[in-house]
């Protein structure tokens, strides 16, 4: 039974981890396409760009309230510590996803009513707020929370600081990323190519903000500075700085040679090294600086029969998921059918 | 009620309320209008008349909006739990969370998976696997509707449980007992019921707006507005009776376990047998009467025993700081009652109607039921406060107060909240209310089918967008 009560949490660790970075690629094309309606004006031109993601964004989002609900059912500890703390960003994050999800419905059907430009509006600051938040969320989660007796203790604002602004800043860089080399993938003529110039932009932000997160959060607690520099540590995370930088020259080769889907690929995987950099340095703290994945999560009954499930139904959802992107597959142009 | 005067307890409450509350609205809908889409394109398939794919464009549109409304406040609910009730989701998350954990993986996932095969894919997939991708989406809406009144029904009976001595926290036991819980059967099968009953009278309100509108203007309705009245005339005759019956099997299984909630909403304070049923009343909980009562008596045994000499519970069997808060429930009951009884009425009036050939005919009836349009989500709304309130001042029945569930929030971070969600909940939703009004008041054409199914969504997507280009005749709408 002790070895028990002590895989379960990293096991669900692991597939809590998958889940948020499933979300992050995910939603993040489609937050970024609501920001990216900032950059492109043409009616036509922004119908396609919703059109690409259309048929796919709530499914995307579901992904967010898998990691909600596993937060709350085998780490009840971390749900109930860091929701209190994060309470105004999460709130105004999950505002900003309502203007950001009715708008997809809600633009088209106000057409002829001239309140579409308010639905736009609300499209394109929605994706902005709740990419923002969900960064300064994240940098919060690193910097750490104050927790006292297992209940969050520290003020409304204590999230609100420079590291967390910057956490925001470049996952907006980031997703704006996302969207645009999606677009690039799934769209052709005159989008694509704005989205080959607006992505080696955003692609020269993001790098930036990687490098600067990188540097200060070593910083922020002695733990994580050591995790990063003690050896044999160094053996194993040296890798994940480098193969940043080799992503970043596939990265431009598949821009300039104008290749399809490479771009896309790249900022995929530039995403999956900030992941896994984060996660191997809040490692094994759920609510970092004080709470350990053991120390918040649920009974190993709880645990157990929610993981029974999980195995079942996780490869179904898969399925159904990928057959549902393999049925709007192909780019999408100005004449097609379908919002 | 010492935490009555605590403000910040009572804003996260009022809080949860408001946003669960508009809410429960869109999900309810969605169960009733997939299950009618699903056997509006079963139908069409079967049958192959068209009017049953007019009928299913015409609503599915209303569909898209609804299901995305339910999406985005749902998605509020799912983390409301821990910003709101932090200390409620450390106990209970190990059994409430699965539950929900199991909702999002065997339902959300499902619907949202083919939501956009059901929207935009009529062209890409073809007849058959559009109809069981529609079928997906409706079965989903009815599981997620199972796991959430499971999870809320353990709330109210909870069972299957430990609970450990040095955390306080409720370890599952026996997960069998936990989802099958007394109280789960009779809420499923009453808000099941509800569901179908509320879309039934939307839709019916919208043949008889669009009837009224045909003899306005001295036309004949055409079929398709005839055809959806008639389907909602049918299911008002045939639920709302049940519902009535599922209602009572609820209100006797309530009585056996949580009698308190009872008594708070008949307003009863002393136990006794041969007691009387109280039409009107205003219960004071200062005072421990009901005020300015009208009695019919035996008929509270009755209807709450089937005896006429049963014992009834009263609010004085209870300390007083057990007592749920009678006036507030002892109108959202007798509110729903009421509409439940109505709408009972209006189905058993279009039977006689119908067999009089007059269901098509009958202005009066018609407008009857455009009035009748809110009466199923104004019921459900009432049965949810009913058992909500009812269950107070507990969040775990018996266990956990709520005045013990709440999240170490600032006030001030709690009122600027409440204040966002009012705002952004009418400007968001009151637009989507009108977007709805609006669609509802477009007559369905029979003219909606006339090109091929193979390019069904073409036209589906032009006659709901007028800015999009037409594939298939090259023209825009």
């Amino acid at each position: 039974m002790m070895d028990f009560a002590y895989w379960l949490p990293i096991i669900w660790a692991v597939i809590l981890v998958a889940a948020i970075s499933i979300y992050v690629v995910l939603d993040g094309f489609d937050l970024g396409i609501g920001m990216l309606f900032a950059l492109e004006r043409h009616p036509d031109r922004r119908d396609v760009m919703v059109n690409t993601i259309a048929p796919v964004w709530d499914g995307n989002e579901t992904w967010m309230v898998l990691g909600g609900a596993v937060l709350y059912g085998v780490f009840p500890g971390a749900y109930a510590t860091l929701l209190p703390a994060f309470y105004l960003p999460i709130v105004l994050m999950l505002l900003a996803l309502i203007f950001r999800g009715v708008a997809f419905e809600f633009r088209i059907m106000t057409r002829d009513t001239g309140r579409e430009g308010m639905w736009n509006a609300g499209f394109m600051a929605g994706s902005a707020i709740a990419a923002f938040c969900q960064g300064a969320i994240l940098g919060g989660v690193v910097q750490g929370i104050r927790v006292v007796d297992g209940a969050f203790a520290g003020g409304p604002l204590d999230w609100l600081t420079p590291f967390s602004i910057l956490c925001g800043l470049s996952v907006m860089c980031g997703y704006a990323l996302l969207g645009a080399t999606w677009l690039i993938w799934r769209t052709t003529g005159v989008l694509e190519e704005s989205c080959r110039r607006w992505a080696a932009r955003l692609a020269v932000g993001l790098f930036i903000g990687i490098v600067a997160v990188s540097l200060w959060t070593p910083l922020l607690h002695a733990p994580y500075l050591r995790r990063w520099t003690d050896w044999p540590n160094i053996a194993f995370v040296a890798p994940v700085p480098v193969l940043v930088v080799v992503l970043g020259g596939l990265f431009i080769m598949g821009l300039r040679r104008g290749h399809s889907k490479g771009p896309f690929l790249c900022a995929l995987g530039w995403f999956f090294l900030c992941l896994s950099g984060l996660g191997i340095t809040v490692w094994p703290y759920a609510v970092p600086p004080g709470l350990t994945l053991w120390d918040v999560s649920s009974p190993p009954s709880s645990q157990f029969f929610q993981l029974i499930g999980t195995a079942i139904l996780l490869p179904i959802i898969l399925t159904y998921t990928i057959y549902s992107y393999h049925v709007f597959r192909g780019k999408v142009t100005e004449t097609d059918g379908y919002h | 009620m010492q935490y009555a005067h605590d403000p910040a307890l009572l804003l996260a409450r009022f809080q949860f309320a408001f946003t669960v509350g508009v809410h429960i609205i869109f999900p309810a809908f969605s169960i009733g209008l997939a299950a009618y889409l699903a056997v509006l394109e079963g139908l069409w398939l079967r049958t192959g008349r068209p009017v049953f794919l007019d009928l299913y464009r015409y609503w599915i549109k209303v569909f898209s909006i609804v299901f995305g409304m339910g999406v985005v406040s749902g998605l509020v609910m799912s983390y409301e739990f821990g910003t709101n009730w932090s200390v409620f989701s450390k106990k209970a998350g190990p059994i409430t969370g699965v539950l929900l954990s199991y909702e999002v993986m065997t339902a959300f996932f499902l619907e949202a998976g083919f939501l956009g095969v059901m929207l935009f894919g009529m062209n890409k997939v073809g007849r058959k696997l559009h109809f069981a991708a529609t079928c997906c989406v409706s079965v989903g809406t009815l599981i997620s509707m199972t796991w959430i009144l499971s999870s809320n029904s353990w709330m109210q009976t909870p069972r299957g449980y430990t609970i450990d001595p040095a955390t306080g926290r409720f370890m599952p036991a026996d997960w069998l007992a936990i989802i099958f819980n007394p109280s789960f059967p009779f809420r499923l099968v009453h808000m099941g019921l509800a569901a179908f009953l509320s879309v039934a009278f939307i839709v019916g309100a919208t043949g008889a707006w669009h009837m009224l509108k045909a003899r306005k203007a001295g036309k004949i309705s055409s079929e398709p507005v005839r055809v959806m009245f008639s389907m909602a005339m049918w299911m008002a005759a045939i639920v709302a009776p049940l519902q009535i019956l599922a209602g009572d099997a609820h209100g006797l299984n309530t009585l056996k376990y949580q009698p308190a909630k009872i008594a708070a909403m008949e307003g009863d304070w002393v136990s006794e047998d041969h007691a009387p049923e109280l039409l009107f009343g205003i219960p004071n909980m200062k005072t421990e009467h009901t005020d300015y009562a009208i009695r019919l008596p035996l008929a509270g045994s009755l209807i709450l025993t089937h005896s006429l000499n049963g014992k009834v519970p009263g609010m004085k069997d209870f300390p007083r700081d057990q007592r749920p808060p009678s006036p507030v429930i002892f109108f959202s009951f007798r509110i729903m009652v009421a509409l439940g009884m109505l709408m009972m009425l209006v189905g058993l009036w279009s039977l006689w109607l119908r067999r009089n050939s007059t269901l098509f005919t009958n202005p009066l009836f018609h407008r009857v039921a455009l009035c009748m349009a809110p009466a199923g989500f104004l019921a459900l709304l009432c049965g949810w406060i009913t058992t909500e309130v009812g269950r107070q001042p507990w969040t775990v029945y018996g266990l956990l107060r709520t005045s013990d569930s709440v999240s170490p929030v600032a006030l001030s971070s709690m009122a600027f909240s409440m204040t966002a969600f009012v705002v952004v909940y009418v400007l968001v939703f009151g637009s989507g209310m009108g977007i709805l009004v609006r669609m509802l008041g477009r007559t369905p054409q029979e003219g909606e089918h006339d090109t091929p199914p193979s390019h069904a969504s073409g036209i589906l997507a032009t006659s709901m967008h007028p800015g999009v280009i037409d594939p298939s005749t090259g023209k825009g709408a």
